[in-house]
């Protein structure tokens, strides 16, 4: 029988990978990622999880152990955040362009210095190029649900790309939520175990992350981008199915909330969309016609979707909990780059907020759509469109 | 468990690293094809980059004939405890799991992923071939290169004589984690290299093997003699062969004399600008590190 | 020469599917052999060789291999490093200058 638990985001994800019977999990704690792989520690000990968990000395360790385990055919999963993500940076590269499915939570937080044990998109973003598909969650359901289709996904092998599932870090990873944990033999029939050709094998034996020439290099990066555009696909095919099985949907690559006939968007990742919609449906009611687009993968990249959902918009604002210092947030250049693409010509905003945990609050969430409201009618490009939302003190700007 | 003596007469025909582009003579390479051939073809083998990846690996020439990897650089240990884990896990059977890495890619970048896999007791065998530089990116210092040593990054001229640390003891580094087995060889006394990566094989934890492999391109000596300087070494006593098991080191070749210590500095391109005292030194140093060896260790 | 990896022939990828998913391919796969790099070549005096086998032994390249009563030289692969004619205790083995 199915069952309900009021468990934390890192919770989870623990549960997810439960369900998931990885072979191999390797971690290094950080926080806010450490209840996660407490978690999974407690079900090695009792039996409830039977992986090798191996107890390693920092995140190059863990996912250097996980690319190893991963190369002769086993399902892996690693965790981390923040400072060691980008401890792991020589290796997420490693990972990806050995085609490795590995599947990692990443507990987003804010990178030093200032240090701040805080959350923004900061760590994540940084390591977009890395090669590895991209996913924010918003809630503590989703974070376990993604957790079977990241493995799903990652090990499909015509896409063969390691995932990295995005937690905003307090806000997600420590929320109680009532989350449904889905039934092991379900889970089972939707996640077989993992079974490839391309792997170290004793009775046929292979030389794995070999080095190239130029003569073929780019021909593997060109593989590896198409392999993982495949993978929008398959991420909607992995939705339905999901839905099929499990009663739950999320919408592929985006979810968008009230957008059909919306006049101001705002596009956002992760656990800030839930105050958007707040404050999308508070407009809605003062008659304003707001809508929410949460931007679910960053790679592969929605550029279909958000050209489509926003083509009727007047302005679109996008929230950054980064920036690419001395031009824009991430987010922002990325979805500029769409709708240039789409031939639209819909002015657009960023809002850089939530950095290293700043609260993102309903009132600025509707300072921001007044923004919006203020650029649709003036049509005015000639304004800073990089504004930091919520700044404590004066500038000179 | 074979125990029988692996002997030149008795030593597999196979070979498992083969048709590699690593210079005339090489040190590095006689070490990993005897590891191979000991080991066997149920081994998983993990190089970081460095010479015997960048030698055996250039797609589509593919020089091992069993199943081989190349790990990130400092990623050597880590990387053998997941493919450990990983086969452990998929219940495979009858199998060894061996890394291979350089004096740079041990001592300096690779000794924290090490350290945690002999925390661990993994059951792996990692062997460091030194060839005391950095030899792949072109003879730079690393943290075996010994005294007085000219590299790239420590050029032998007016104001210093090349390298001026010694070499890191990572023999005994290793053994301080209480590691299940450790040795060193030299490619120079190849039988009792091949004996201890036997061993190394039978161990249930992890084991370490720190062989002593010259380089001709990098110490400026013809590719001939590189079995010569690997047992000279040995024999003038600025090398040892030793075990370390049950918290016991042994000297497996205790010399009453040695042989001259400027001989074997003086045939090798890289200590040709060593002054008379810096060899006193040298020798000094030796002396002091054999008169502990064999005050504290056994010896056979 | 058993149990010695030879050249293949490999076919250059044509098409992108050509290439294997990711740098993963078949173990021993050699394309092209090392003659060319030497300037002498080990010569055996079959009288005198003792069965020692430590020119076999020594070798870097593994291309010294037994047969019947004697070494042989795997010349596609021997680099001519001479540590085969250093070791050789009999001094059955000499370097000869390689012809072009």
């Amino acid at each position: 029988m199915k069952r309900n638990a009021f468990i934390s985001g890192n919770d989870a994800v623990a549960e997810g990978v439960r369900l998931s019977r990885p072979h191999v999990i390797a971690a290094y704690p950080i926080t806010p990622q450490t209840v996660a792989v407490e978690r999974l520690s407690e079900m090695v000990e009792d039996g409830s999880l039977q992986s090798e968990f191996l107890h390693v000395e920092s995140e190059h360790s863990a996912l250097s152990a996980c690319i190893g385990a991963s190369a002769v055919g086993a399902r892996t999963f690693t965790a981390t955040s923040s400072q060691g993500l980008l401890y792991m940076a020589e290796c997420l590269h490693y990972a990806s362009g050995g085609r490795f499915p590995i599947v990692m939570m990443n507990a987003n937080r804010s990178l030093a210095l200032p240090w701040s044990i805080y959350g923004d998109h900061r760590d994540s973003l940084s390591q977009l190029d890395s090669g590895w598909i991209q996913v924010y969650v918003e809630d503590a359901q989703e974070s376990l649900d993604m957790v079977i289709q990241s493995f799903a996904l990652a090990e499909n092998l015509d896409v063969l790309t390691p995932v990295m599932l995005n937690l905003d870090g307090f806000t997600l990873t420590h929320t109680y939520e009532l989350v449904e944990l889905p039934l092991q033999e379900e889970v089972d029939a939707f996640l077989p175990p993992f079974e490839t050709p391309y792997k170290m094998d004793l009775d046929n034996p292979k030389n794995l992350a070999f080095s190239s020439q130029p003569s073929d290099n780019t021909e593997f990066k060109y593989q590896q981008h198409h392999a993982i555009l495949h993978a929008k696909q398959v991420i909607r095919n992995i939705d339905s199915r999901f839905a099929q099985t499990f009663g739950r949907s999320y919408g592929g690559l985006v979810d968008a909330y009230r957008c059909e006939d919306a006049e101001l968007i705002v596009i956002s990742l992760g656990s800030t969309t839930g105050t958007c919609r707040v404050v999308a449906d508070e407009l809605r009611k003062e008659g304003w016609r707001v809508g929410v687009l949460k931007i679910r993968f960053m790679r592969p990249f929605p550029e279909e979707e958000i050209v489509k959902i926003t083509r009727h918009a007047r302005a679109i604002g996008v929230i950054d909990r980064d920036i690419s210092f001395g031009f824009e947030g991430t987010v922002f250049t990325n979805v500029n780059s769409a709708l240039s693409r789409g031939n639209t010509h819909i002015p657009t905003h960023n809002f850089i907020a939530g950095l290293g945990g700043r609260d993102i609050s309903k009132e600025s969430i509707r300072e921001l759509f007044s923004t919006l409201k203020k650029i649709s009618k003036t049509n005015d490009t000639e304004q800073n469109i990089v504004e930091f939302l919520n700044l404590n003190v004066a500038t000179n700007d | 468990m074979n125990t029988t003596k692996i002997t030149a007469r008795s030593i597999t025909d196979r070979e498992f690293f083969y048709g590699h582009k690593a210079c005339a003579g090489c040190g590095g390479s006689l070490a990993v094809r005897h590891i191979l051939k000991v080991l066997g073809e149920r081994t998983f083998t993990a190089i970081p980059a460095g010479c015997m990846s960048a030698v055996g690996f250039i797609y589509p020439q593919l020089c091992f004939t069993g199943n081989a990897i190349i790990s990130t650089f400092p990623g050597t240990a880590s990387m053998l405890s997941g493919i450990a884990a990983g086969a452990k896990a998929l219940k495979l059977n009858n199998f060894h799991v061996v890394g291979i890495a350089g004096d740079g890619g041990t001592a300096d970048i690779g000794i924290q992923a090490l350290s945690g896999a002999i925390d661990r007791r993994d059951k792996v065998i990692y062997i460091c071939y030194d060839n005391e530089a950095y030899m792949n990116t072109g003879i730079q210092k690393s943290g075996l290169t010994p005294f007085g040593a000219k590299t790239t990054t420590t050029p032998a001229g007016e104001n210093i004589r090349g390298s001026v640390t010694h070499k890191k003891n990572m023999f005994e580094i290793v053994a301080a984690h209480g590691i299940d087995y450790a040795a060193t060889a030299s490619v120079g006394y190849l039988q009792d290299f091949i004996n201890k990566i036997q061993k190394a094989s039978q161990v249930e934890g992890t084991s370490y093997i720190h062989v002593y492999a010259p380089c001709p391109t990098g110490w400026g000596v013809a590719s001939n003699t590189t079995v010569n300087i690997a047992k000279e070494v040995v024999d003038c006593g600025l090398w040892y062969l030793a075990e370390y098991e049950c918290d016991e080191f042994t000297l497996n070749r205790n010399p009453k004399t040695f042989t001259s210590v400027e001989k074997y500095l003086r045939s090798q391109g890289r200590f040709k600008h060593l002054q008379a005292h810096d060899i006193e030194h040298i020798e000094e140093m030796r002396d002091r590190k054999w008169e502990r060896m064999r005050r504290l260790w056994r010896s056979v | 020469m058993s149990n010695r990896p030879t050249v293949q022939h490999f076919n250059s990828p044509k098409h992108i599917s050509d290439y294997p998913v990711g740098p993963a391919f078949r173990a021993g796969f050699l394309t092209s052999t090392n003659a060319g790099w030497r300037s002498e070549r080990p010569v055996l005096v079959a009288e005198r060789c003792t069965l020692c086998y430590q020119c076999y032994m020594y070798c870097p390249e593994a291309t010294v291999f037994k047969i019947t009563g004697a070494v042989d030289f795997d010349f596609d692969y021997c680099k001519g490093c001479g540590i085969c004619a250093e070791v050789c205790a009999a001094k059955a083995i000499t370097m000869i200058p390689e012809k072009r």
